[in-house]
């Protein structure tokens, strides 16, 4: 089935708005013929640039001896913290989180110096020619060691909904558990790199692979100690962002930067994967130590939740990170007493960043990782328990953070999904097969998702865009939004086709560019299209006010009676082209640009108390997954999924259904098969593809049934009511993760909840095995 | 000394490098070639993947290799294709390229390249793959947008439509005789010897020179920019080492020969370590890699010493004073430490054929199914003569610093009849032998629990169990 079939009625009325169009760069793509930074043609006299990186985890730095590496012919520049023409930092919210290590090292990788030479391989060699003066201190590797010693990179997080002790404490059972949940590498495909061209004054423009421009552009500012309006920060595409790609990319693009400014040459700065994986952040990895409350028939009473996160060595996004998981650890079910508390541990460890799902992902392992431990307690079926605490359809109950869940479609994704996934007769069938206790045991689970959309920070949520109508009919199409692969320039370009009813190859897709559109926030908490593609929608929308007002003229026709349809434009019984339209305007000196902004309404956010709406609605979904393990050695293979995903009415439904199922199998990556591991001393050792095993093509479920929730337009006012995908399929691999859980569990019948943390890794399965097997043998619980 | 002659999409190039450049570091060097990218520089992501044809090779014998960690040295003679070579104009595209384009195969773009050339690379030689031959082809690609399933899709849809789209392209494949000899600049030079004779003397001459054969781990100390190799000595072009002979006991696979030409021989003579074997890299790297080349390399975690060693493989070792035969399991002495003299190659390994009263397997236990390295690999291979057990052969790779026998569970089977009552006895001397290793592959009680517990899959499995979950 081709993904048009695939789509079916999905694809409807309008012109553009809707279709599944192809990625506008997908013949590009499969020519090679995209243009990535580091295919750019290189200018006369550029440099290169490589990183100087601690190897050791935590010490003093004494000092830093470049002569050998400044002895190498080719070797231009070695550049530290003293080099610096501006300030020493690039931390993204707070300040004081250097670009260059100054007296300390924190962590392996820890950037210390750059070398910039003639080639890039001299530069590499240049690099680890350079001598570092370092006296090791104690490292702090362990988030928990590290909430012992009160070492945190950030005031805690606390959000507290009534009084969850009380509540437990006179709850009919209670329960406790922890749960450790590894990080993850984002393993875009192409590394981190910016190249930067130095221009007159000290103008420079910088291309960086980034989802946000703008902080680029005040970072890369800040650094050398020039106005914002000297940087121009310009990206055209990435090879995958995945949220490594929002705070991370500044680091790469000031060094540049700083070598451009100084040195007057152009300078690139390309980590191979290597560097990209020792010096850049990954997804927090997080312990979670809770207690539940509930009644004899599994409604929650209360939940205490402390989450620890492994901030790394500075704080980095660490705290958004936390605040969406603290407002994610309820996922689709009411709380009525909540302690969330959030801690941004400070480890000798690479600062951990954005990574799509933002915090999320860990609340919601968490919350549904209790589930399966506490029914099972019970003696229930885990999605028993599921159902007598999901938010009431329509009662808009509040989450412990005060939103009420309005257009709540919980129940529309699960019960869709029991059914197409044939939950009745599979669990059937596969506790008939476990019950003959096999070697390869077999599991089941489903889990719903409840995901937020909007920064919870009310100030992100805002975009700006600029349209240009040329004379020919031809238009440029900008906007603050950044391309990594989502298809958001194909999205925002079928807004604006529809605006003006022309064909989408009419439209001009161009680089983000902080010179065109300002002060933007990065692509990422899975916004990209609504705040774009609202702001594009009011770019078109101006120019088509004046364009009607001319054709009205020119066609001698009622303003309110111009149709735009099919690249023409009719009135009163007559038509032109669309070109012919944007030609008349010009001729009357009638503008053909608009820039447009857009701010998402309703929402409200206090970060102190964390209560209010930090979300302008909520999207959802639903998951079956059934795995089989092999108790003689913990190998795990998922047979099956079946996914329903809310997207509203989808701009693109073909981009989203891909949205989907990429988050899917990056999410059962995370849970499975990706395991960041770190020596004794700090390294990281897992720094290649080779030792790093993100999901194969064979890794994906042998059937894989995804569909997208149809004729649910959104119910907020969002661009053509669709709503955002980005990241909410990702949590639906947690359904993985819990099939896993439920396949040692049948060990016990299911009685006993299995101890299995993140990623189910063949080991952490098999020695989760072992453990049920002596529990079963000893009779516990 | 000569410049390195290839083709590129049909192109007759020279190219004045040093022999141990990286193919992929010369492709993106010029922006006609840029479509080729750089993921990882180790070979496991495919996004450098390129098609190759040896030289004297049938025209239009296309397979993927990595050209991030293929020196320049290594492609003399050869004919390349690249993704630019597919399209040549907007007209001429790939089915691959048209079908992935219109199913929305690519997100952001950056492993595409490479995943068409995998695709390509298929159909060419396999115009009506199943979804296995799919997933083989695709091993050694990694895609971190789409979840695959749109990619596999468009393999299928494009299969039947590519025949004969690559044969035009080769060129006028330079004959193998007609390839230089010495190759490369004064920076590095390769030496490409074309009979065993030659490899010999050069190899007495030059102790020094790296022996390269695949070159999938001499190239990724290059492509790291750890290493470099001013003198090599290739072994791809030595007539005698690319044969393949069967006698009546024993097959040889001589010296140069890919993993990947060797896989359907040991698909008929030996299934289980076929099934190995399709794990072992990716098609790309066993296009390149060698069985001698996995062997010479002394690694610790090789994935072909524990099977070949359980099926009691000879190697012969020669040099100009002639050739000598030992027995695998005695090749190395140490981590990283052979008894190959600095005069010696290896130029065949015999492997005895199957014995109509052996039972033998292979499993290799890794976090991830493909192009992974073994965390555990254990090989099992005993004869069943009137119901009681001789001969048993037990190796692990993974357990210790080398590939090795274990001699204890080889006593503890020998004599007995095969059953779960001997699996206590085996799986003791199994953990009494080997003190496995922490790493991030596995800790060594993980290795250690593994490697007992698959003499009891080994029992299950000749009992004709389903045994792996790959298998449901």
């Amino acid at each position: 089935m081709n993904i048009q079939q695939k789509l079916g009625n999905l694809t409807m009325q309008r012109m553009h708005v809707g279709k599944g169009y192809a990625h506008d760069s997908a013949v590009k793509h499969v020519e090679g013929k995209a243009i990535y930074i580091d295919d750019m043609p290189e200018l006369p006299r550029t440099m290169h640039a490589a990183l100087v990186l601690s190897p050791v985890a935590h010490g003093s730095l004494n000092g830093i001896d470049a002569s050998e590496a400044l002895a190498l012919p080719g070797v231009i520049k070695v550049i530290t913290a003293k080099d610096v023409p501006g300030h020493n930092d690039v931390a993204p919210i707070l300040s004081g989180e250097a670009l260059f290590a100054e007296t300390t090292v924190e962590h392996v990788g820890h950037i210390v110096a750059a070398v910039a030479a003639d080639s890039f391989e001299i530069a590499v060699q240049a690099a680890r020619l350079v001598k570092l003066d370092i006296t090791p201190l104690e490292p702090v590797l362990d988030v928990e060691l590290a909430h012992k010693n009160k070492s945190y990179a950030l005031k805690v997080q606390h959000l507290i909904e009534g009084d969850a002790a009380s509540a437990i404490a006179g709850s009919e059972k209670q329960f406790e558990g922890t749960f450790r949940i590894g990080g993850q590498d984002h393993f875009y495909l192409e590394g981190q790199i910016a190249y930067a061209h130095p221009g007159e004054d000290r103008d420079v423009t910088v291309y960086s692979s980034t989802q946000h421009p703008s902080e680029v552009q005040h970072h890369v500012a800040h650094v050398l100690g020039v106005p914002a309006h000297a940087v121009d920060v310009q990206i055209r595409r990435m090879g995958g962002g995945f949220g490594g790609k929002e705070s991370h990319p500044t680091i790469i693009a000031a060094i540049a930067a700083i070598f451009a400014d100084s040195e007057k040459r152009p300078c690139r700065l390309r980590l191979r994967r290597h560097d990209d994986m020792m010096a850049t952040g990954k997804r927090h990895d997080y312990v979670i130590n809770w207690k539940l409350g509930v009644k004899a028939d599994g409604r929650i009473v209360g939940l205490n939740a402390e989450c620890l996160a492994n901030a790394g060595n500075v704080a980095d996004l660490t705290g958004p990170v936390i605040t969406r998981t603290l407002t994610h650890l309820d996922n689709c079910y009411s709380i009525p007493a909540a302690d969330f508390i959030g801690h941004a541990c400070k480890t000798n460890t690479v600062s951990n960043t954005a990574f799509r799902g933002f915090g999320g992902p860990q609340g919601i392992v968490a919350i549904e990782g209790i589930i399966d431990t506490v029914s099972r307690k019970l003696g229930m079926d885990p999605n028993h328990m599921r159902a007598v605490n999901y938010y009431g359809p329509d009662t808009g109950e509040k989450t412990p953070y005060d939103q009420p869940v309005v257009d709540n479609r919980i129940n529309d994704v699960v019960d869709r999904i029991l059914q197409t996934a044939e939950w009745e007769r599979r669990r059937k069938e596969i506790d008939a097969h476990n019950a003959t206790n096999p070697l390869l045991r077999r599991g089941l689970a489903m889990m719903p998702v409840k995901f937020g959309i909007s920064f919870n920070l009310p100030t992100l949520n805002q975009a700006g865009a600029l349209v240009h109508v040329y004379m020919d009919g031809s238009v440029h199409l900008n906007h603050g939004g950044t391309e990594m692969g989502q298809g958001l320039f194909t999205k925002v370009a079928q807004v604006v086709a529809e605006v003006f009813q022309i064909d989408a190859d009419k439209i001009k897709i161009t680089a983000t560019n902080t010179g065109k559109v300002p002060n933007t926030s990065a692509t990422a908490a899975s916004t990209g299209s609504d705040l774009n593609g609202a702001a594009a929608f009011k770019a078109a929308s101006e120019i088509k006010a004046r364009m009607i007002e001319v054709a009205a003229k020119q066609l001698d026709a009622n303003p309110d009676d111009i149709i735009f349809a099919d690249n023409s434009i009719s009135g009163n019984g007559k038509s032109m082209t669309f070109a012919e339209l944007a030609n008349r305007c010009w001729f009357n000196r009638v503008s053909l640009s608009a820039a447009g902004h857009y701010a998402t309404p309703e929402i409200h956010w206090n970060a102190a108390t964390l209560k209010g709406r930090p979300f302008y609605y909520f999207t959802y979904g639903a998951a079956v997954a059934e795995v089989a393990i092999d108790t003689l050695t913990g190998e795990t293979r998922c047979l099956r999924a079946d996914i329903v995903q809310d997207c509203g009415k989808p701009i693109n439904p073909a981009i989203d259904l891909g949205q989907v199922e990429g988050a899917f199998v990056q999410g059962m990556g995370w849970l499975t098969c990706e395991e960041l591991w770190w020596d004794k001393e700090g390294a990281l050792r897992t720094l290649g593809p080779s030792t790093y095993k993100i999901p194969g093509s064979r890794d994906v479920p042998e059937i894989f049934n995804v569909a997208i929730l149809d004729d649910k337009p959104n119910h907020e006012n969002t661009i053509f009511r669709s709503k955002a995908v980005g990241e909410p399929p990702l949590m639906l691999a947690i359904s993985v993760w819990l099939a896993l859980r439920d396949a040692v569990s049948s060990i016990s019948g299911g009685r006993l909840a299995a101890n299995l943390d993140a990623p189910a890794t063949p080991e952490r399965v098999l020695f989760a095995v072992e453990d049920m097997k002596q529990r079963v043998t000893a009779g516990s619980e | 000394m000569n410049p390195i002659r290839f083709h590129i999409n049909g192109r007759l190039t020279e190219a004045f490098v040093r022999a141990d450049m990286t193919v992929l570091e010369w492709l993106r060097s010029n922006p006609q070639t840029c479509g080729s990218k750089e993921g990882c520089a180790e070979g496991d992501c495919g996004a450098c993947s390129i098609l190759l044809a040896n030289p004297g090779s049938d025209a239009g014998d296309f397979g993927a290799v990595n050209s991030c960690i293929m020196l320049m040295g290594q492609i003399e003679g050869c004919s390349l294709i690249t993704v630019e070579g597919l399209s040549p104009n907007e007209s001429e595209r790939h089915p691959v390229q048209v079908d992935m384009a219109e199913n929305g195969s690519s997100q952001c773009g950056f492993c595409t390249p490479g995943i068409v050339m995998s695709l390509a690379g298929l159909l060419n030689r396999n115009s009506n793959p199943n979804d296995e031959q799919i997933h083989d082809a695709l091993a050694g690609n990694l895609c971190r947008c789409t979840g695959y399933r749109p990619i596999v899709e468009a393999a299928k849809s494009a299969a039947d439509k590519s025949i004969d789209r690559l044969a035009k392209l080769a060129g006028s494949a330079i004959a193998s005789d007609d390839a230089s000899n010495v190759i490369g600049n004064e920076d590095s030079v390769f030496f490409r010897p074309k009979t065993l004779t030659e490899l010999c003397t050069i190899r007495s001459e030059h102790p020094s020179a790296a022996l390269l054969a695949g070159g999938t781990d001499l190239g990724l100390g290059v492509a790291e920019a750890k290493t470099r190799w001013p003198m090599a000595i290739v072994t791809a072009g030595v007539g005698e080492m690319l044969q393949i002979n069967e006698y009546d006991d024993h097959i040889s696979f001589g010296g140069a020969v890919t993993w990947e030409r060797a896989l359907p021989y040991l698909h008929r003579l030996y299934p289980s370590f076929a099934t190995m074997v399709r794990r072992f890299g990716s098609t790309q790297v066993r296009n390149m890699g060698t069985i001698a080349g996995n062997i010479g390399n002394a690694s610790p975690i090789g994935d072909g010493p524990p099977a070949l060693i359980a099926l009691g493989a000879i190697i012969v070792l020669a040099s100009v004073d002639g050739e000598r035969e030992i027995l695998l399991e005695d090749f190395c002495t140490g981590y990283r430490q052979t008894v190959l003299a600095d005069d010696e190659v290896i130029s065949q390994i015999k492997l005895p054929l199957p014995k109509a009263s052996q039972q033998f397997r292979v499993y290799k236990i890794s976090k991830r199914y493909d192009q992974d390295i073994s965390t555990v690999c254990g090989a099992f291979s005993i004869e069943i003569v009137d119901g009681i057990i001789a001969n048993a052969h037990v190796a692990f790779g993974g357990m210790a610093a080398t590939s090795q026998r274990c001699p204890g569970a080889e006593a503890a089977l020998n004599g007995n009849q095969l059953g779960m009552e001997l699996i206590e006895a085996v799986s003791a001397a199994i953990n009494a032998h080997f003190s496995p290793l922490d790493d991030w592959r596995g800790s060594a009680k993980y290795r250690d629990v593994v490697a007992a517990n698959l003499f009891e899959r080994f029992v299950r499995d000749v009992a004709g169990e389903t045994v792996e979950v790959m298998a449901l």
